[in-house]
This record gives structure tokens, sequence and C-alpha cells, in this order.
């Protein structure tokens, strides 16, 4: 069932603006956030076209995979020649489906196996990002 | 104090306990020891980046309240994700008055914390503190021949504000092996991620982004990459274990750069970790072998 039939979609936008503290509106599309980005192939929409969609509030970003696939790296938060921070929309849109509890992760999915041989720094960064 | 307090965090006390032991030789023989921060807790792992999480920061507001009741106004960590999650706190409530205030309220059984310690890294604080000559001058088993390639990864140079060098092109890492003898190749993956923590959920993900990174460094001509964390250690190990035998990566060797250094600066070879060690009696040339 796509999440956005359970996530208000209302203003969009103006909600990831306000948790990421960013102007979606000072990106111009030059796509260097989505040239440096490492994760690209696994996304389903590339970094520069999520901040796009943000900036059309289309309700359809909430079904996209690429806010879990990003892992924080700050390639693109670097090299921003506007001084988007993109990592922090990501965050953001993150944000908006956790605090509707609707985690990405489960940890009584992972095997006894798995968890043994994850460090603890895994564990914690990871349910930090994707659970709520 | 005769030394520097450091923050330990989770990993330096199970998985890489290797990386604190070879960072406490370095600096016993450097004449700076780490003096454990007492009742240090969890950093909070990742920097929260939304605006209004203030809760996650109060794991490290309590570290730099546990700093100065210590007496001191610095924390260093070893730990690239420890020193990231720390210091961009630390940013935040300093320059965030507001955060602060909420922060301190919200910790009634607490001093208020009034800002103002400084983050370091070890990195740091062997360039700005120690210097690379008294680094050079306490290198009694120079590291002639071997090939480094300095894994930076992301949260050591990224973002800008706590990067401990240039965010694109650091030479840190680079410049403490040069100054114990050894060669530093270049590569062109130092900076990539290596798909973090990731490796939970998505282990393929995580395995190829690593692979790729070893695969750089072999190719040109690592014997060892060095690394700052103990997370990327662990991707970078399981990319080893599980595709050794590609491409010629399976005569790398994954190491904490405190390792090298302390094995430079005198550490018995067994004390090394078994891979480290063979790629150190394989290419190092020694005078006078203890």
């Amino acid at each position: 069932m796509p999440r956005t039939k359970t996530v208000s979609t209302v203003n969009l936008c103006a909600r990831v603006e306000e948790l990421s503290g960013e102007n979606v509106f000072a990106c111009y599309q030059c796509g260097m956030c989505s040239a440096g980005c490492p994760l690209t192939e696994e996304m389903d929409r590339l970094p520069s076209q999520v901040i796009r969609g943000l900036q059309l509030d289309d309700p359809t970003l909430l079904d996209s995979n690429a806010m879990w696939v990003c892992a924080s790296c700050l390639a693109c938060e670097v090299r921003c020649p506007k001084g988007v921070d993109l990592a922090k929309l990501m965050e953001a849109l993150r944000q908006i489906m956790l605090r509707n509890a609707l985690d990405n992760v489960s940890i009584d999915e992972l095997t006894r196996d798995q968890i043994r041989e994850l460090p603890q720094i895994a564990l914690v960064a990871n349910l930090r990002k994707k659970t709520g | 104090m005769n030394g520097i307090p450091y923050f330990p965090g989770c990993s330096l006390k199970d998985t890489a306990s290797e990386f604190e032991n070879s960072a406490f030789f370095v600096m016993e023989k450097l004449g700076l020891p780490l003096i454990e921060l007492e009742r240090w807790n969890c950093c909070g792992t990742v920097y929260s980046l939304t605006a209004d999480d203030l809760m996650h920061h109060i794991a490290s507001v309590r570290n730099f309240i546990r700093t100065r009741e210590m007496g001191a106004d610095e924390l260093v960590a070893l730990c690239s994700m420890c020193y990231n999650t720390l210091a961009r706190v630390a940013r935040r409530v300093d320059s965030d008055g507001e955060a602060r205030d909420k922060i301190n309220a919200f910790m009634d059984r607490e001093i208020d914390y009034d800002g103002g310690i400084k983050v370091r890294h070890l990195l740091d604080v062997l360039r700005d503190r120690i210097g690379w000559e008294r680094i050079a001058d306490a290198a009694t088993r120079p590291l002639d021949g071997l090939n480094v390639a300095c894994y930076y990864g992301c949260t050591l140079v990224r973002p800008k504000d706590v990067s401990v060098d240039d965010s694109e092109n650091p030479t840190v890492m680079a410049d403490a092996f040069d100054a114990v003898g050894a060669s530093v190749v270049e590569f062109p993956f130092a900076t990539e991620c290596c798909g973090t923590y990731q490796v939970v959920d998505r282990p393929d993900l995580s395995l190829e982004r690593s692979y790729r990174v070893l695969r750089s460094a072999a190719r040109a001509g690592a014997d060892v990459v060095a690394t700052a964390c103990p997370l990327c250690q662990h991707n970078l190990e399981r990319a080893l274990d599980k595709l050794g035998e590609h491409d010629g990566i399976e005569n790398l060797a994954i190491a904490y750069f405190t390792e090298p250094l302390a094995a430079a600066l005198g550490m018995e070879s067994d004390k090394l970790p078994e891979g480290l060690r063979s790629v150190l009696e394989s290419r190092v040339t020694v005078e006078g072998d203890a």
C-alpha cells in the first residue's frame, strides 16, 4: 500500500522547510548533488529530483525510497553551489514518516546472527535514522 | 592536566578496542596521554538533522558537562562518528542560545552547560598540538616501504564547519604517515561513503560501496587502508572478507590509522592485528628489528 495513503502530504514542502530549516527554492536544479551522490543507482529518484518534487509539492514524494537510501554522507552538502543542505531535506522527509509511526526498519526482522555480527555503532545509527 | 580528555564511545570499548589501545600507545609515546572522560555516555551516534530535534543532542551535552567537571575545555574523540556528532552538537548549542537554554532546562539534575567546549579529533591533536616533526622524531621504527591509502570517509571531513581538514582534499592523515616514513598513495575514493549504517538493512549496498573503496585503494598500490571510524573499519573488513578474492584486494590490510603509527613508534608487533603485522613484515625494511 502506498504510504502516502496514511500520511498527509498537504503542504509537504512547507513542512520539510520547517523541519530542515532549509530553503528548498534556493535550488536551481544544477544537479551537482545527484552527480556526486554515491548511492543514486539504488534510488528510484535522483536527489535533485527529490528537491524538484518538493518545489512542486509532489504528493508521491513520500513513496520514494530515496530518503531511506540516503546515508547522510553529506557529499551533496559540501558541493551544493546554493548552500542547500539536501541531507537535512532527506532527514525531514524521513522524520515525517517516522513521526507518523512508519518505521522503515524493524529490529524484529533481523536474525540473532545478524545482530551478533553487527557492531553496535551500525545498529544504533541505523535505528536512529530509520525508526522513530 | 597532564594529558587530554578523551571520549571513547561504544565501539572503542568493544569492537574497536585495538583503535583505543594503539591510540593510548601513540599518545603516551608523544607525551600527551589520553585521559578517559569520567562517567561518559553515548554521543548520540548520529547528529540529528531536523531543527526541532533537541532531545537527541542531550547525550552529547552531558559529555560536555562531564568535561567541564574535569576542569577541561576540550575533548578529543578517536571514532570519527563520535567526533562528528559531538562537534556538531557543540557548534549548535554554542551558536543557538535558545536551544541551549531548552536543553539545560530539560536536564534538571545537571549543572547548566555554558558552551565553549572544543571538540577535537585525534588527527587534529597530532597536527596542531604535537606537530609532524615531533612525531617524526619519535618514530623509532619508520614505515619505509609501506604504501598507505588514507581513507577518511564522511564524518571526519563533512560538513565543512566541523571538518578536520579540507573537505575535498584532506591531507592530515597522509601527513601523519609521511612523518613516520610511509609512502602515501593517492586514491579517488578517500572521502567516499563506505555504506555506513546501511549495512544493517541494506548489506548489499554497503558491501558494494566498501568494495569499491578497497578496489580503488588496491589499484593505487596500497598495502594498508587506514581508517578512523569503527563503522568504516567494519564495512571494509566485511568487504575484504566476502569479496577478498576479487581484483587483487586480498593482499590489503585494513587498520585504524593509529595502528601503523603505533608500530612506527615502537609498539611490539605481537600487539598488532595479524593482517597489518604480516604486511609490515613483508613490506617494511627494518634496521635492527627488535
